[in-house]
């Protein structure tokens, strides 16, 4: 099974395109916009559409709507004498349940909501009532959490992706937001509408020129920037386009097409689809940390010194240099070893490795979690989130060493557990490295040195 | 017609946490108890409260916020769901209530003729805010008297704690004058916590309070000198000091509440009484009465 993004959508909140578009030109061209990118959709293979609303503000980590058909009456705050707008929505539940797995194996703090009532948010109502007003293909709707930061929102689209390739989905990516926010503080006619500054034109025109270009990527970096620029501080920052920039693996070559721009009580309005396909003239110009795990703050409720003192990312072993030499293959993007030895050493037209782990480089942390605790008490970790690790690290060495995962010819795999984790560990072998097809050799042993339940020791061609 | 009157002013945080607590028929989730401190703190608040007469209660919630002007609510009878979007564990409250539309509109009326920009929702479908819901029902959980329901207008998201802070100031005095010329003997609530940075994780059961605290010792500072102001009767202090006390605590009074209600009782250098104070997932919240219809002809 091999899902995919098969497109990605940046559509605005409001609710004038849905209640009044014949009210105001640009309200209108929004409308049909969104038409546009409806008839995309259905023209497409998509059987997922995946909603980060702005608009939806979660405190305890991320919320993703479980209900498998929400339904109730929306009326916003602020625009309450257009009307309201009866929404009766369709989720997939099965995959909204998976995402807050994967989110939690990755070390986010998630949940699923399923509450007759809730209120869905007035973006993700108006974003579906306009691409998706049959229910034709399910949904899902996840919150933006307000104290997430860019490693936090990237590991929620990485989870995501999991879930896209575990389950075959062909999805397709929105991100319900304004461009700049900052709307009119009273009252207009809608024929006065307007974006409400020069300067905030001039920034939007600018993120369109970027989106066009589908330089998302660029957008992504750009976005703190965007913020202190053109956004009002409303209760969440400018985070859609992290997680719509990691869901689309970081890329800075999508084709990009701006379908309308317009204003919307004085905020910037824009309907822009990006489709996965190269434009062939981007570079990933990825210059933060790619984080595969989150290791942040989430255990602030227990917070005393010696909890504090038994949080495992760090536990193990003393960590060394790699240790250089002539034919020695050593970076930054692997973790240190734990002895002194080099990454891998490059003999002939051979590249030898050291046992990978799944440790990360900079925090050491362990992406799945560390299989105990400093004292020994055994924890619950993700086999599957470790062997991708593991193969990530493989491919930054490799990739140091001026050769690939295509090149590998034999692994040696260590399993701590082999009834608990074989059947995790095959299924990522064969997303991964099965389908470049090296020989393999799998053993159980005893214990490793760090706190990590499979290791790989690698031959590969130059 | 006699003139009406703030018969007291209170900080009435909402926290959905208290109403969960409480375990009221109208809510749908059930709770072993928690946050005790607070819930004792608006018994006493409701115990001095019994013996004043008094026709509404004007509330101001953050959690309603609008952001093209002030909104107050124009329908005489709302009944629905309120679901908390943050904590739809712990909040699906069934609320039917009644809405004062003509002290509303009076308030409304007063405060376009001072200038600021305001609106009333007509809408029927509108829900009303869960933070609304939940001083209210913490004052009053008869739920008899009539409310003014009041959005919070995100003017610090646009300016400034200053600029938010001079229009509370006038929707203060717009929402004294209309009440004076009312007749109604009204009880206000500014309905927020004090420092507001939540934890990001919840207990199970969330009301275990053995995980209960502030979520740090700045915060409790911070918290420590706005009761201290308030208790001391230094409500003009409290201005001044609140554009640092938002940026230091991340306060919940950056919507304006506080403010608003400081300004519609004039500014009082009478001393409110503390009636509780509590933290509730690491943000802080205290239960505040400043007693105006003791205080005589002003």
């Amino acid at each position: 099974m091999s899902g995919e993004i098969i497109k990605s959508l940046i559509v605005p909140p409001h609710p004038h395109p849905v209640l009044c578009p014949e009210k105001n030109e640009g309200w209108q061209k929004i409308r049909d916009a969104y038409d546009e990118a409806r008839r995309q959709i259905e023209e497409s293979d998509a059987d997922l559409i995946i909603i980060y609303s702005t608009l939806w503000p979660s405190v305890i980590g991320h919320q993703i709507q479980a209900d498998p058909n929400p339904e109730w009456v929306m009326v916003d705050a602020d625009f309450h004498d257009l009307g309201s707008i009866h929404y009766s929505l369709k989720i997939d539940t099965d995959f909204a349940h998976a995402w807050n797995k994967a989110n939690i194996s990755r070390g986010l703090e998630s949940r699923t909501v399923a509450y007759d009532g809730f209120p869905v948010d007035v973006g993700s109502v108006v974003a579906l009532e306009l691409l998706n007003p049959n229910n034709r293909i399910p949904a899902v709707i996840c919150s933006t959490n307000v104290y997430s930061n860019r490693a936090e929102t990237t590991v929620l689209a990485k989870s995501c992706l999991d879930v896209i390739k575990a389950q075959g989905k062909k999805a397709v990516a929105v991100s319900v937001m304004s461009l700049s926010n900052r709307m009119f503080t009273e009252p207009i006619e809608p024929h006065e509408d307007r974006i409400h500054s020069l300067k905030d034109d001039e920034w939007n025109q600018k993120i369109l020129e970027f989106l066009s270009e589908g330089r998302l990527e660029d957008i992504g970096q750009l976005s703190r920037t965007i913020h202190d620029q053109i956004r009002v501080k409303k209760v969440v920052a400018f985070k859609p386009m992290w997680w719509l920039s990691a869901m689309n693996e970081n890329r800075n070559d999508l084709t990009g097409k701006v379908l309308a721009y317009e204003a919307i009580h004085g905020a910037g309005a824009a309907v822009v689809v990006l489709d996965p396909q190269s434009n062939g003239t981007g570079d990933k110009e990825y210059d933060e940390d790619d984080v595969d795990f989150y290791g942040g703050d989430r255990n602030v409720l227990d917070s005393s010194e010696d909890e504090i003192e038994s949080t495992p990312l760090n536990s193990g072993p003393a960590l060394y240099d790699p240790v250089e030499g002539k034919t020695a293959v050593n970076t930054d993007k692997a973790p240190k070893p734990v002895g002194a030895y080099p990454h891998a050493r490059k003999e002939g037209d051979l590249i030898y490795l050291s046992g990978v782990g799944p440790r990360q480089p900079g925090d050491n942390s362990i992406p799945g979690g560390p299989i105990k605790d400093k004292a020994g008490n055994p924890l619950n970790y993700d086999i599957k989130a470790q062997t991708r690790a593991v193969v990530d690290n493989i491919a930054r060495i490799l990739e140091e060493a001026g050769s690939s995962l295509d090149n590998v010819i034999d692994v040696t795999s260590f399993l701590v557990d082999m009834d608990r984790d074989f059947s995790g560990y095959n299924e990522v072998w064969a997303e991964t490295l099965g389908k470049v097809g090296p020989t393999r050799t799998t053993l159980a042993i005893r214990a490793l040195p760090t706190p990590i339940a499979v290791e790989m020791k690698v031959i590969v061609k130059v | 017609m006699a003139k009406g009157s703030i018969v007291a002013g209170c900080l009435a945080p909402h926290p959905p946490h208290l109403v969960y607590a409480d375990n009221p028929e109208q809510n749908e989730p059930v709770s072993e108890g928690g946050w005790e401190q607070l819930r004792w703190g608006y018994e006493r608040l409701r115990e001095s409260l019994k013996d004043v007469d008094y026709d509404v209660i004007v509330v101001l919630s953050p959690h309603w916020q609008t952001y093209v002007g002030t909104h107050f609510i124009g329908v005489e009878k709302c009944s629905s769901k309120s679901v908390d979007p943050v904590f739809p564990n712990l909040f699906r409250f069934n609320y039917d209530l009644t809405i004062d539309v003509e002290l509303a509109r009076a308030i409304h009326d007063q405060a376009k003729s001072e200038g600021m920009s305001v609106k009333m929702m007509e809408n029927p479908d509108f829900r009303v805010d869960y933070g609304t819901i939940v001083s209210c029902h913490m004052v009053r959980p008869e739920w008899d008297k009539p409310i003014v329901s009041i959005s919070s207008n995100r003017s610090l998201s646009y300016y400034s704690v200053e600029v938010m802070q001079e229009m509370m100031m006038e929707l203060g005095r717009s929402t004294a004058k209309a009440i004076e010329e009312s007749g109604k003997k009204c009880v206000l609530l500014a309905s927020n916590s004090l420092s507001h940075r939540h934890f990001v994780t919840e207990t199970n059961p969330p009301e275990d309070m053995s995980k209960e605290h502030i979520t740090s010792h700045a915060m409790h500072l911070g918290d420590m000198r706005m009761i201290d102001l308030m208790r001391s009767g230094k409500s003009q202090q409290i201005i001044n000091e609140m554009p640092e006390f938002c940026d230091q605590a991340i306060a919940e009074s950056d919507g304006g509440a506080l403010t608003w209600l400081l300004s519609a009782m004039g500014v009082p250098s009478q001393p409110a009484t503390l009636h509780g104070y509590g933290t509730i997932i690491g943000t802080g919240n205290a239960i505040m009465e400043w007693p105006c219809h003791t205080w005589g002809e002003q």
